[in-house]
């Protein structure tokens, strides 16, 4: 009696979470949602640097140099919301077991990581012309650069270890440890006396700069978040066939049949 | 804003900055799809192996 309770009632879900986190189901709706994603990060992007190159004005104190703002920001943005990302799902998967979750968290580990470097890259670059040195040992440029180091970690880990299941819980574990890093990034700048500006969007405050330049960082933003769901996803369905290889419903799909 | 596209690219002095920034960002974002493509690609062609030779067993074994 019980039973037929239990599955009348997951019928009734409009969608039934755990079966899409099964990753027989979450493969082709995947792959039907890349090209939305890319469509998406295409569309933000050439807005963004319209935004961010034709409509912006000139800054008093930097000249065209600050134009690095609306890269740097938007890369140093995307490197903290996706190890967040990243943890969340990797501890998920360490909660309910599911295999996706961990697929998850590895997709994403990559993309985050190159966001960390660009954050770091482009602040080199900017700070060379402003500071007049590529690199200082500041809390902020400090703590991202430890973010980087964080996700090479979580990457060569999980590579380190044979079986799947165990490096998805060392993995969970690391990344889920590093996430007291992301508020000491956010927060470096008001916590130390730093070299690195404070932050130049506020929640609290209205912000410190021209509107046009807000809107060129947050197009900037929406463009980077788009492509980094789109390589993810399809990092996701690269790791899913390599993972579930000798699944049966693998087998049966059009691209791998003979 | 800007009167040329000369004056554009010189970004007012900045280019080297500019340009490496945006440039290195334009190759990462161009090649980190490119890399996971190949890399499906290459599963994908790892499966289709796998089903022939298990056809081919099959056939050969009657």
């Amino acid at each position: 009696m019980s039973q037929i309770n239990n599955s009348s009632f997951s019928n009734s879900r409009l969608i039934n979470w755990f079966k899409l986190s099964s990753p027989s189901t979450f493969y082709p709706l995947a792959g039907k949602l890349i090209p939305l994603f890319w469509v998406l990060a295409v569309v933000f992007g050439a807005a963004g640097l319209w935004v961010s190159f034709f409509v912006a004005p000139v800054d008093a104190v930097q000249g065209q140099g600050y134009r690095i703002i609306f890269i740097h920001v938007p890369t140093s943005w995307m490197s903290m919301f996706i190890y967040l990302m990243m943890a969340a799902w990797a501890g998920l998967g360490l909660i309910f077991n599911t295999r996706l979750s961990a697929m998850m968290a590895q997709a994403l580990a990559p993309v985050g990581a190159w966001m960390a470097f660009l954050s770091l890259w482009t602040g080199a670059f900017w700070g060379k012309p402003m500071w007049g040195a590529w690199w200082v040992w500041d809390a902020r440029l400090t703590s991202e650069l430890i973010l980087l180091f964080l996700y090479l970690g979580f990457i060569s880990l999980q590579a380190s270890i044979d079986n799947p299941k165990r490096a998805d819980k060392a993995g969970a574990i690391l990344a889920l440890v590093g996430v007291v890093n992301v508020p000491i990034i956010y927060f470096s700048v008001k916590w130390w006396n730093t070299l690195h500006q404070g932050a130049s969007v506020s929640l609290t405050k209205a912000p410190a700069m021209a509107q046009t330049m807000l809107w060129g960082m947050l197009l900037m933003t929406l463009c980077l978040w788009m492509y980094s769901i789109a390589v993810a996803l399809m990092r996701v369905r690269a790791i899913i066939l390599e993972r579930e290889s000798h699944a049966d419903w693998v087998r049966q799909l059009s691209e791998v049949k003979n | 804003m800007w009167n040329s596209s000369a004056e554009f690219f010189a970004m007012g002095g900045y280019a080297l900055y500019v340009w490496s920034s945006f440039g290195a960002c334009a190759l990462i974002l161009l090649l980190e799809p490119l890399s996971i493509r190949a890399r499906f690609k290459s599963i994908v062609r790892r499966l289709k192996q796998e089903q022939l030779a298990e056809q081919f067993d099959k056939e050969s074994g009657q």
